[in-house]
C-alpha cells in the first residue's frame, strides 16, 4: 500500500505550491487513474508519489509525507524506493538507458542491479518481453526504436523490476492501439499479482476499461476522487480540460439532439 | 505550390532493419493526409525523406516531379518543415522567442518579417505568453507546441507534424486541430502522422495506412474507417473510431467521426441490430 497523506509540493525556486494537500491511498492490487490538464499537476504527483521529488528532483514536501505499506518513507535514499515503487517517465527516451547495446540488455538493466541471478534476470526479462508482443526487438539498438517501440521497451523494464507498486505517467501516449491493449492487459495482470497503480492518462477511454478508481487534478488539488465509472462521467471534467470516454461523449452529443443515448448503445 | 511524390522507395536502416518497401505515393498540394499505422510500420521514416533528412537505398522522392537526390536538406528545409514527435530532439534554443526565430531568420527573413512570423506562429498554438520563458521551463505537452510553433513561423508550402496531439489534453487538441485548420485553409499541404484515429477523422481529408514499410490501404475517412476496410486496419492494428464501430453496429454506413454519427442518427432511418 502506498499513501500520500496530506502532502503538498514545491519546485526549489519556485513561488507557488504545485501540489496542495494531495490525500491518496493506493491498495495492493489496485489501479488508480489520473486526469487533469497539461500542467495540473499529474506529473508531480507522479515524481512525489515515486520518491523522484524531492529525493532527486529538489523541492520542499509539506505535509503528512509519502509512506509505503506503512513505513514513512522521508528522509530514506533512491535505492530504497527502487525496487518498491516504479516510475514510468512520459517520453520514452528521457528514460532509456543509453548504456545498452541491445533491448534484451536494456530491459535486462534493472534486475542485472537488483543483484539477481542470471538465471533469474533473463527469465524476467523474456517474459517482460513476451507480455508486450516485443520479443522481436530483443537484438535491436534501444536509440534506433520508434516512439512506440521505445515505450514498450520502457514498460518491459519496470515489469522486469516486478515492483511492488507502479507508477506511470502517460504510458500510452505513442501507443498504436494494439500496443495500448497489450499494455492494458500487462498491466492488468500485474494488478492480479497484487501491484498497485497510478496512471496519469489522457486516454479515458484506457482508464475507464482499466481502473477502479479515477482522480481528477485542478491546479495541485483533487477535484474528484471516486470510482471510474462516476468520475469519467462527471460533467465538470470538460471544464478541466479532460476529454470524457468516447461512450460518454456521443451520449451526451446525442441527449443534445433530443435522442435517446440507449439507442446507440453508449 | 509543391506536389510531393514517392516512387518505388525503399529504405533500409544501417542496422539492417527495412523500414520502407517499394513506397509509391503522390500527395498533391494542399491536401490534408493523415498517415496511419503500428508502431514501427515506417511512418516517420517515410517523411523524414520529405526534406532530404533520409534519402531512399531505393527509388526516388521527388517535389513537384524533380528527384530532390542533389539537394540539401537546408534547401529543402524551406520547403517542408517537420515537428518532431520528441520535441527535445528539436529545441535547442534557451528562449521560446529564439527558438521561434531560428527558422524564419536562417531562412533569411527580414527583421520586421521574422519578428511577425514569430507572434503569429506563438498565438497559433497559444504560447504567446511564453516569450521570454526557458523551452525547458515549459512542461512536455507545451515544448511539443513549442516544436510545432518553430516549425509553423517558416511558413513551409508543407508542413508535416508527427504525432501532433501526443501528451496534448483536449484543449490542446483542439489547439492542433485549429492550427491543421488555419494552415490548411492558407491552401498548405498539411502532413500528420497520428495514432489518435478521432483526430485522424475529424481533421484530415485523407489517411493513407502503412503496414509494415508499405502503404496498404489510402482513401478518405469514410472509405478507411469503413466496415469493409477493417480487416486492413487490424493488420497494422488499428481500430476505427468509437463512432464508426456504433454506425456500423446500428446499420448507419460508414460514419467515421461522432458528427458523423449524431447525424446520421437524428437524420436516418435506425436499422435495428439483430445480434
Amino acid at each position: 500500500m502506498l499513501k500520500l497523506d496530506g502532502v503538498s509540493y514545491r519546485y526549489a525556486g519556485y513561488a507557488t505550491l504545485v501540489l496542495h494537500d494531495i490525500h491518496l491511498t493506493l491498495a495492493d492490487g489496485e489501479i488508480v487513474g489520473l486526469v487533469g490538464a497539461n500542467e495540473s499537476g499529474k506529473s508531480t504527483l507522479c515524481l512525489v508519489a515515486c520518491g523522484l521529488a524531492p529525493g532527486s528532483i529538489r523541492g520542499e514536501l509539506s505535509g503528512g509525507g509519502l509512506s509505503i505499506d506503512g513505513e514513512p518513507m522521508a528522509g530514506k535514499p533512491l535505492h530504497e524506493f527502487s525496487t518498491r515503487v516504479g516510475i514510468g517517465f512520459q517520453n520514452p527516451a528521457t528514460q532509456l538507458s543509453g548504456v545498452t547495446g541491445s533491448v534484451f540488455e536494456e530491459v535486462a538493466l534493472g534486475p542485472m542491479n537488483l543483484g539477481l541471478r542470471q538465471r533469474e534476470t533473463v527469465e524476467r526479462t523474456n517474459e517482460a518481453l513476451a507480455r508486450l508482443g516485443i520479443e522481436g526487438l530483443a537484438e535491436r539498438e534501444p536509440r534506433r526504436l520508434s516512439g512506440g517501440q521505445s515505450q514498450l521497451v520502457v514498460i518491459a523494464s519496470l515489469l522486469a523490476m516486478r515492483p511492488s507498486h507502479l507508477v506511470l505517467d502517460e504510458p500510452t501516449a505513442q501507443l498504436d492501439p494494439e500496443g495500448t491493449r497489450l499494455v492494458g492487459e500487462a498491466l492488468r495482470g500485474l494488478a492480479a499479482s497484487g501491484t498497485a497503480m497510478l496512471i496519469a492518462e489522457h486516454k479515458t477511454d484506457l482508464l475507464d476499461d482499466l481502473c477502479s478508481r479515477v482522480i481528477a487534478l485542478d491546479a495541485g488539488r483533487i477535484v474528484a476522487d471516486g470510482p471510474a465509472a462516476t468520475v469519467l462521467a462527471d460533467p465538470k471534467l470538460v471544464g478541466l480540460g479532460v476529454d470524457p470516454p468516447a461512450r460518454v461523449r456521443l451520449a451526451r452529443a446525442l441527449a443534445e439532439r433530443g435522442l435517446d443515448p440507449a439507442m446507440a448503445g453508449a | 505550390m509543391t506536389e510531393l511524390r514517392f516512387e518505388g522507395v525503399s529504405f533500409v536502416y544501417p542496422d539492417g532493419t527495412r523500414a520502407l518497401e517499394g513506397v509509391d505515393l503522390e500527395i498533391p498540394h494542399g491536401q490534408r493526409v493523415a498517415i496511419v499505422g503500428q508502431n514501427g510500420s515506417g511512418k516517420s521514416t517515410l517523411v523524414r525523406h520529405l526534406d532530404g533528412l533520409l534519402r531512399p537505398t531505393e527509388g526516388r522522392v521527388l517535389h513537384d516531379g524533380a528527384d530532390i537526390a542533389g539537394r540539401r536538406v537546408a534547401a529543402l528545409a524551406a520547403t517542408v518543415g517537420i515537428a518532431f514527435q520528441n520535441p527535445d530532439r528539436q529545441i535547442f534554443a534557451g528562449k521560446v522567442r529564439d527558438e521561434v526565430a531560428f527558422g524564419p531568420r536562417i531562412l533569411g527573413r527580414d527583421a520586421a518579417q521574422v519578428a511577425a512570423a514569430v507572434t503569429s506562429a506563438l498565438e497559433a498554438v497559444g504560447l504567446a505568453d511564453d516569450v521570454e520563458a526557458n523551452p525547458y521551463d515549459l512542461g512536455y505537452s507545451r515544448r511539443k507546441l513549442l516544436a510545432f510553433a518553430s516549425v509553423l513561423a517558416m511558413d513551409t508550402p508543407v508542413l508535416v507534424l508527427d504525432e501532433p496531439t501526443t501528451g496534448q489534453d483536449a484543449r490542446g487538441i483542439a489547439r492542433v486541430q485549429a492550427v491543421v485548420d488555419d494552415v490548411s485553409g492558407s491552401g498548405r499541404t498539411v502532413i500528420a502522422i497520428s495514432h489518435d484515429m478521432r483526430f485522424v477523422a475529424e481533421s484530415f481529408e485523407r489517411v493513407v495506412v502503412m503496414g509494415v514499410g508499405r502503404v496498404i490501404l489510402d482513401g478518405p475517412p469514410t472509405e478507411v474507417f469503413a466496415e469493409a476496410a477493417w480487416p486492413v486496419l487490424g493488420s497494422t492494428y488499428l481500430e476505427p473510431t468509437h463512432a464508426a464501430r456504433v454506425g456500423a453496429r446500428l446499420g448507419l454506413g460508414s460514419t467515421p467521426t461522432e458528427a458523423d454519427l449524431v447525424e446520421s442518427l437524428a437524420s436516418g432511418t435506425i436499422v435495428r441490430p439483430t445480434g
